[in-house]
């Protein structure tokens, strides 16, 4: 063997030996953070059918530890006190008494993505394969209807910009009505067939087998849309508005408004009267990136990253009519999901 | 280091290579070899990071999308920019090996910094850097190969080097989402292993490979001037350029193609983010023997059967109601055209330029067809909104058939199996 030959081989492999040292050293301290407790108080649940029962709040489990990204839940009248952790982990969570959404990445060799519906017992009732990063998933609290979205990303071989993929199943028949984007869109009246159209952030209409709202996007503006299930439309009720969530009774629409002058989106959460059209801006200032959940008819939930920690979120409340100021629900949470009999 | 690619069935004619070097004509260099691991190392370590990037700034550094598809846009227009300039850098000095050294060291820098980078504008600036860096090595590592081979081998040369080179960018992301699986969040990891990476391609590069100097060699002057448009008129140049043009015209880019596939097909929407690796496979498997086949029948046959191919795609993606054949049928197309065009362009290219010319215009086709295909993207896009999806498909199609046609009629001096 030749002397560069050689020196070259002894260098590489010095080199690699020490990029793996970094990850055995990364790994171990990884292990040694995930077998650390929790810091949130914790019980743990051995399976979903063990899982709390009664008024609660389920939400992914956001605090550094052993319960990081498991599926979690907190009595309705006690949200920050002890959780109980289930061995469920979900990229994204939602809830009812009846069903769970999970929204997961299977990371490996092919790191896929996927959707799966869970009944209350834990058995898998429907599964489904993403085309990228999970975004959103609601459950309708009739367990009737259940909606996700995810992003369609690939590698840098496969990237065309932002794309998302909505689809709806009816758990009641089984009905896939597959990606909502084939749905007949129509903006201010006029049919709408723009190739760059998106739809995400579906939330069903209370006590209604038919009709939700998402979030329909074309030529960088957004909009708040009505869907038909039956008529397959999409139909649009506000401009700027995206990740909406239908409030219990029915009579109010809560989403996110791009408050930004810059091509860098900011949102700030809106509420809007369908009686009336009339638009209430809700004081937090801070970014707020979530489809929001309603605590009950007078209160919004949502989630905001917690401040010096990448990955950990916490859950705040904010009255719906804008009249009080934003306050921490749950610390370190996301996604939540309230049940309430 | 130690791989020789010999074949049973390859005729022993013994013509030395224009570097002195003793190799039969119909094996190719070690020095291509070692090109070619130089490359499958640094595309290790370049496509280990594009793969998680985009779970890497929405995921871990909390930014949307839309981010990144900004930085996606910084990848695709920076290199092709300066791959004139590195062309022309390789020319006029002479010593295409070092021009190259400082793409690939560029790119190893930008590693380094990636460790390092937090937020969206340092993030940017990193990969810009790495795409300068590989904007300025493209060209003179390919001049490199050609004065590595003789005009026999040249096909089979670039075919070596392309399958290597796409060993590194199939082996890359599979290394990052293993280390992903093990360690979620373990970013950090994959950067540091990406680094070591680079730094290894740029040793063998800067240690073994043989430092060539086209111009000296074939015993004439190195090109010490400015570079000039008369560079382009050489005999066969405008023809070639007019041709590739065209054809880069009606390459849409794959993550069109994939997505008219996830719309179509059930099981391409389950897999989409590995359609890419169907593609990489196919494109490794085939790049040795379509580089023979162009020695053997002439690059530019088998330049415009690989446009041919991508026609089929497209109409097989257009036509078809979908499934499971049809999506591997794509992929085996688009993989076939990769196989057929990337390095037989290069080879075609350099048998119409001068060894002191070499690098600048294999820099000019490159950046014709860079530019081509990225006007092609744009405008694909376009007509997916004003047309819907398989009306541009249709498009597409027919102008691919237009362009194919303008290509045969550019190319058909260079047809032959004898240029």
């Amino acid at each position: 063997m030749n002397l560069k030959l050689l020196s070259v081989v002894v260098a590489s492999a010095l080199v690699l030996a020490g990029s793996v040292a970094y990850g055995g050293v990364a790994f171990a301290r990884y292990r040694s953070a995930q077998d650390a407790p929790s810091s949130a108080a914790a019980l743990h649940a051995p399976g979903p059918a063990a899982a709390a029962s009664g008024p609660r709040i389920v939400f992914r489990d956001t605090a550094p530890g052993q319960d990081y990204g498991h599926v979690a839940s907190a009595p309705l009248d006690d949200p920050g006190g002890t959780r109980t952790v289930t061995p469920l982990v979900c990229d994204r969570v939602y809830e009812t008494d009846a069903y769970l959404s999970c929204l997961q990445t299977q990371a490996g060799v092919v790191t896929t993505y996927t959707a799966t519906l869970f009944d209350s017992s834990g058995g898998v009732v429907k599964k489904w394969g993403l085309p990228g990063l999970p975004s959103r998933t609601r459950i309708s609290h009739d367990g009737r209807l259940a909606a996700f979205t995810s992003f369609v990303t690939g590698s840098a071989y496969a990237t065309v910009g932002f794309s998302t993929a909505t689809d709806v199943y009816s758990i009641a028949t089984g009905h896939d009505y597959g990606n909502i984007e084939q749905f007949a869109l129509r903006i201010d009246g006029r049919v709408n067939t723009a190739a760059d159209r998106n739809i995400w952030g579906v939330t069903f209409v209370p006590g209604d087998d038919d009709a939700f709202f998402a979030t329909a996007a074309t030529g960088g503006h957004t909009w708040l849309v009505r869907g038909s299930l039956g008529a397959r439309t999409l139909t649009s009720v506000h401009e700027t508005a995206e990740c909406p969530s239908v409030s219990p009774d029915g009579t109010r629409v809560a989403f996110k408004v791009n408050v930004s002058k810059t091509a860098t989106a900011y949102w700030n959460l809106a509420v809007l009267d369908l009686g009336t059209g009339a638009l209430t801006m809700l004081p937090d200032r801070r970014d707020v990136d979530d489809q929001v959940e309603w605590l009950d008819d007078s209160t919004v939930l949502y989630g905001l990253p917690h401040a010096g920690t990448p990955g950990d979120y916490d859950v705040w409340a904010e009255a719906a009519d804008g009249t009080q100021p934003p306050s921490l629900l749950i610390p370190h949470a996301w996604s939540p999901a309230v049940i309430t009999p | 280091m130690y791989i020789t690619l010999s074949d049973p069935g390859a005729k022993a004619s013994a013509s030395p290579t224009p570097g002195g070097a003793r190799s039969l004509s119909t094996r190719v260099s070690s020095t291509v070899i070692a090109m070619g691991v130089v490359s499958m190392f640094t595309d290790i370590s370049s496509e280990s990071v594009s793969a998680v990037l985009p779970l890497y700034i929405t995921a871990a550094m909390g930014m949307s999308t839309i981010a990144y598809g900004f930085i996606d846009g910084i990848y695709q227009g920076v290199s092709a920019v300066v791959r004139i300039g590195g062309g022309w850098a390789a020319d006029r000095t002479d010593q295409p090996k070092w021009v190259a050294f400082l793409g690939y060291g560029l790119s190893a820098l930008a590693r380094v910094w990636l460790l390092f980078a937090t937020g969206f504008g340092a993030l940017a600036a990193v990969i810009a850097a790495d795409r300068i860096g590989k904007g300025i090595r493209t060209a003179p590592r390919d001049a490199l190969i050609t004065a590595s081979s003789t005009p026999d081998n040249l096909g089979r040369s670039f075919g070596v080097h392309r399958m290597l080179d796409t060993i590194g960018a199939a082996v890359g992301p599979l290394l990052a989402f293993v280390i992903l699986a093990v360690l979620p969040q373990g970013y950090s990891a994959i950067f540091v292993l990406s680094l070591a990476f680079a730094i290894i391609g740029v040793l063998v590069l800067g240690v073994i490979v043989r430092n060539g100097h086209p111009a000296r060699e074939a015993g004439r002057a190195p090109a010490r001037r400015l570079w000039r448009l008369a560079d382009l008129r050489l005999p066969g140049m405008p023809r070639l350029l007019v041709a590739t043009g065209a054809l880069g015209l009606i390459t849409v880019g794959d993550g069109f193609i994939y997505l008219v596939l996830q719309s179509r097909s059930s099981f391409a929407a389950q897999w989409f983010p590995l359609l890419y690796v169907g593609t990489n496979v196919v494109f490794l498997a085939l790049a040795i023997p379509l580089g023979r086949l162009a020695d053997r029948v002439g690059r530019g046959r088998v330049f415009l059967f690989g446009h041919v191919a991508l026609l089929a795609c497209y109409l097989v993606a257009t036509v078809s109601a979908g499934g499971v054949a049809i999506t591997l049928a794509c992929l085996a197309l688009l993989g076939a055209f990769y196989a057929a065009t990337d390095g037989v362009l290069s080879a075609l290219t350099s048998q119409l330029t001068p060894p002191e010319g070499t690098a600048s215009g294999i820099a000019a086709t490159q950046t014709v067809t860079a530019v081509a295909r990225l006007l092609a993207s744009t405008g694909f896009g376009v007509l997916w909104f004003a047309v819907g999806r398989d009306g541009a498909m249709w498009i597409a199609a027919a102008a691919a058939v237009l362009a194919i046609c303008v290509a045969l009629g550019m190319l058909r001096p260079m047809l032959g199996a004898r240029p």
